[in-house]
């Protein structure tokens, strides 16, 4: 196999001096993590690797010799590099060297022990790999398929291929604390060696966090231990608050501030990665509803809304009373049962008239109910339309109503004359058995049974476009309700924090590597440049999505249609905690 | 080492391969598609414009205009940025793996990486492509799970589609680096 040599492309320009880093000896890989400068004492050097090898559960050694000739060639520095070969013996020993103004680098790997495969050589040849330690070290790898997990705490990482590379690089955070510019015993080169860096802002922000986060985890929790208290289990309230989708909303919101306010610390990478989603999107969310607080108090615009609620109301409910005359005369051409569109048509009269009392008796509040609601839009824009949601809910209440009455009249219809039809042919609906068995009748029975049945076919038309009607009204409103729902759950579940990273920093987020050959010249090693392969956008949200609310209809398309057709009543919200049906 | 050779693709386009041997376990095949024809280009163009302008007869509105130029512009953006590939390459490494590179006529570059450990193979597959069979290179990758089975074929110079000749060149090539793989065990 190829021998494949990782050196830091940071550790190029360094002096001379030892290699340090990792030797896979499954994929014949070297990744060269350091170079330690002259002068070092063997035994100190041995220490620190001691030291880092506990702190890190990886694998290092010294792997080989750095040589970068700056002036006229020493022959005394290379025999003395190739004395050092007998101190810290590593199987192979590498060997690169540099030379001033070339870009042309020479590597050799020399065996000591005689391979005992006859056709290997004692010098394999050596493919260079250059990669940006900074980047790989931050990066985190997305493997495609899922990969079983291994323990953390694996003296040898278990990972395969190229994703070895990189946990021997993040792992390795112990080795990069001393540079070669410090006091220490030992003069390393590495990243850090560029220029150690640290924001004052964001070590501020670390000290704060601490302090911060006690606060507002013990203002969180009193706020959820008060929501749960006793009063609101009563029956009215809790079934008020099942149905609102704003306790919902709000209840999602307190959990999600919960966790990102804990004062424990993110376990993982993934963890960590859906707090900070979290805060990004509690922050927008917060900021745009903010926005629209300020635009709704402007030029008093809550004061023209809640001068135009009413008349929209009244003009709904008057083209639902022109809808009804129209039913109660020949809607379509079709001709109706006088008499039964007469009293379904007055009964539905009748409850608009109803409805509309209500709304005018409740006309003076409503400005101030509307000031106070606009309020709620500072706890986030989510909230606001959640709100907007339930008022849409509450103000076509009655159309929901005409659909409850109209379903339930067609769903008995139809039961009716599924038996009556049964009936009719002389069979029986077998409850023990569940299936449909042949019975014989007597005369009065079935006489009776093919009256009830015609007269139910006559009426069937008549009670099937009143359920039509408000089948269709009701699914409009669930529509702009869904619309809603779904614009809120878009800003609940986006990871608007994976996807800045992916904007402003893509090599923390990567896919996996692209090489890149450098300039080639025959009889030197291969150079090889590997860069980070950025995730893309999609899998960015595929991978960091927050989980939602949950509200999504459970129906497929075919129930759906199904339970329209037999006039059972469909409930397109299911929340959470609701029994399924 | 590097040189260019003239093939042609499944309907009778002019392709060129660049061959380039860095080295005997490294080796690189560019396939260059046609560009963009100006006649395509003016002929939608053309198509677009015609249509904005009979329905601004209709409808008076200048805004139709506007609008047809602006979706020209955008949907010509669109298609250079994610439809119209230029050149595929793949770049085959002894040891480390095999990379495609999809480079779009805007620059834009898209690569994957597979490596060694996951490659089975490369063969040359047949496939019924609309009215005509096709041959096309293949890349077949392992399943972990089962040491005969294969995981997941990914096709090679899917957009440049060229003919036999072509992807014998790019197989031959192929199998001398695999050789290598197969031929030398896990080191000790």
């Amino acid at each position: 196999m190829v021998l494949k040599a990782f050196f830091p492309t940071c550790c190029a320009s360094a002096d001379s001096g030892l290699l340090i880093g990792r030797w896979v000896p499954e994929q014949s890989s070297a990744v060269v993590l350091a170079v330690v400068h002259f002068p070092f004492i063997p035994i100190q050097v041995k220490e620190l690797l001691a030291q880092v090898q506990q702190a890190s559960q990886v694998g290092v050694a010294v792997l080989g010799t750095w040589c970068h000739r700056r002036q006229e060639p020493e022959e005394s520095l290379g025999h003395f590099l190739e004395g050092l070969g007998a101190i810290f013996s590593h199987e192979p020993w590498l060997q690169l060297c540099r030379e001033r103004d070339s870009k042309f680098w020479s590597c050799k790997a020399t065996y000591q022990q005689v391979p005992t495969s006859p056709g290997a050589h004692s010098e394999d040849q050596v493919m260079l790999i250059f990669y940006d330690q900074r980047k790989v070290l931050l990066s985190q790898l997305h493997p495609p398929a899922a990969l079983p997990d291994h323990q953390a705490g694996d003296a040898t990482a278990s990972a395969c291929g190229l994703a070895a590379v990189f946990d021997t690089v993040s792992r390795s955070k112990a080795l990069f604390r001393s540079d070669q510019f410090d006091e220490g015993l030992v003069r390393l080169s590495h990243w850090q060696s560029e220029g150690v860096e640290a924001s004052i802002l964001v070590e501020l922000a670390k000290q704060a966090s601490g302090p911060v986060c006690l606060l507002l985890a013990c203002l969180l929790s009193f706020i959820s231990a008060a929501s749960t208290c006793r009063v609101f289990k009563l029956w009215p309230l809790s079934f008020i608050w099942s149905k609102l989708s704003t306790c919902e909303q709000l209840r999602h919101r307190l959990e999600q501030l919960t966790l990102i306010f804990s004062t424990q610390k993110a376990e993982n990478p993934s963890q960590l990665m859906r707090k900070a989603n979290m805060l990004v999107s509690v922050l927008l969310d917060v900021a745009l509803g903010l926005a629209l607080l300020s635009w709704l108090h402007r030029k008093d615009r809550i004061g023209q809304l809640a001068d135009a609620l009413v008349p929209v109301a009244d003009r709904v409910a008057e083209e639902l009373q022109h809808l009804l005359q129209w039913l109660m005369g020949a809607p379509a051409g079709l001709k109706m049962n006088r008499a039964l569109d007469q009293v379904l048509g007055r009964f539905f009269l009748y409850h608009i008239h109803l409805w509309i009392s209500y709304i005018h008796l409740m006309s003076p509040f409503i400005e101030r109910i509307l000031w106070h609601v606009g309020l709620s839009a500072c706890l986030g824009l989510t909230v606001a339309l959640s709100i907007l949601s339930d008022i849409i809910a509450l103000l076509t209440f009655h159309i929901y109503c005409f659909y409850v009455y109209g379903a339930r009249l067609y769903c008995l219809k139809i039961c009716g004359l599924s038996s009556l039809w049964r009936l009719f042919r002389g069979k029986k609906w077998n409850v023990l058995r569940q299936r449909v068995d042949s019975c014989s009748y007597d005369l009065d029975q079935l006489f009776i049974g093919t009256l009830l049945f015609t007269v139910l076919v006559f009426l069937l038309p008549t009670t099937a476009l009143y359920y039509l009607v408000f089948t269709l009204l009701r699914l409009l409103v669930v529509t702009v309700q869904g619309l809603i729902h779904l614009l809120v759950d878009l800003i609940n579940s986006l990871p608007l924090y994976a996807l800045g990273l992916r904007l402003c920093r893509p090599y923390r987020l990567a896919a996996g590597v692209k090489f890149r050959v450098l300039e080639h010249e025959a009889g030197r090693p291969l150079r090889l440049l590997m860069q980070i392969n950025p995730l893309p956008y999609n899998r960015v949200v595929h991978t960091y999505r927050l989980p939602s609310c949950g509200c999504h209809p459970k129906h497929s398309w075919g129930s759906l249609c199904r339970k329209l057709f037999f006039g059972e009543l469909i409930y397109p919200w299911r929340q959470r905690g609701d029994k399924q049906d | 080492m590097e040189d260019e050779l003239s093939f042609s693709d499944i309907y009778g386009g002019r392709l060129a391969l660049q061959r380039r041997y860095y080295s005997p376990s490294c080796r690189e095949f560019c396939l260059s598609c046609p560009r963009l024809s100006l006649r395509s280009l003016t002929s939608v163009t053309c198509t677009v414009w015609l249509a904005a302008y009979g329905l601004f007869t209709l409808c008076e509105n200048s805004m139709i205009l506007s609008a047809a130029i602006f979706i020209t512009l955008l949907g010509l953006l669109g298609y250079l940025h994610f439809v119209k590939i230029d050149q595929e390459t793949l770049l085959i490494i002894d040891s480390l793996g095999i990379q495609l590179t999809s480079s779009y006529a805007s620059g834009k570059e898209s690569t994957t990486f597979i490596e060694m450990g996951k490659v089975k193979d490369v063969i040359i597959n047949e496939a019924i492509y609309m009215q005509k069979v096709i041959y096309y290179l293949c890349i077949l990758l392992n399943d972990p799970a089962d040491p005969h089975g294969i995981s997941q074929v990914v096709p090679v110079f899917q957009s440049a589609k060229p003919r036999l000749d072509c992807l014998i060149e790019v197989y031959r090539s192929c199998q001398e680096i695999l050789a290598h793989q197969k031929a030398a065990p896990t080191s000790p």
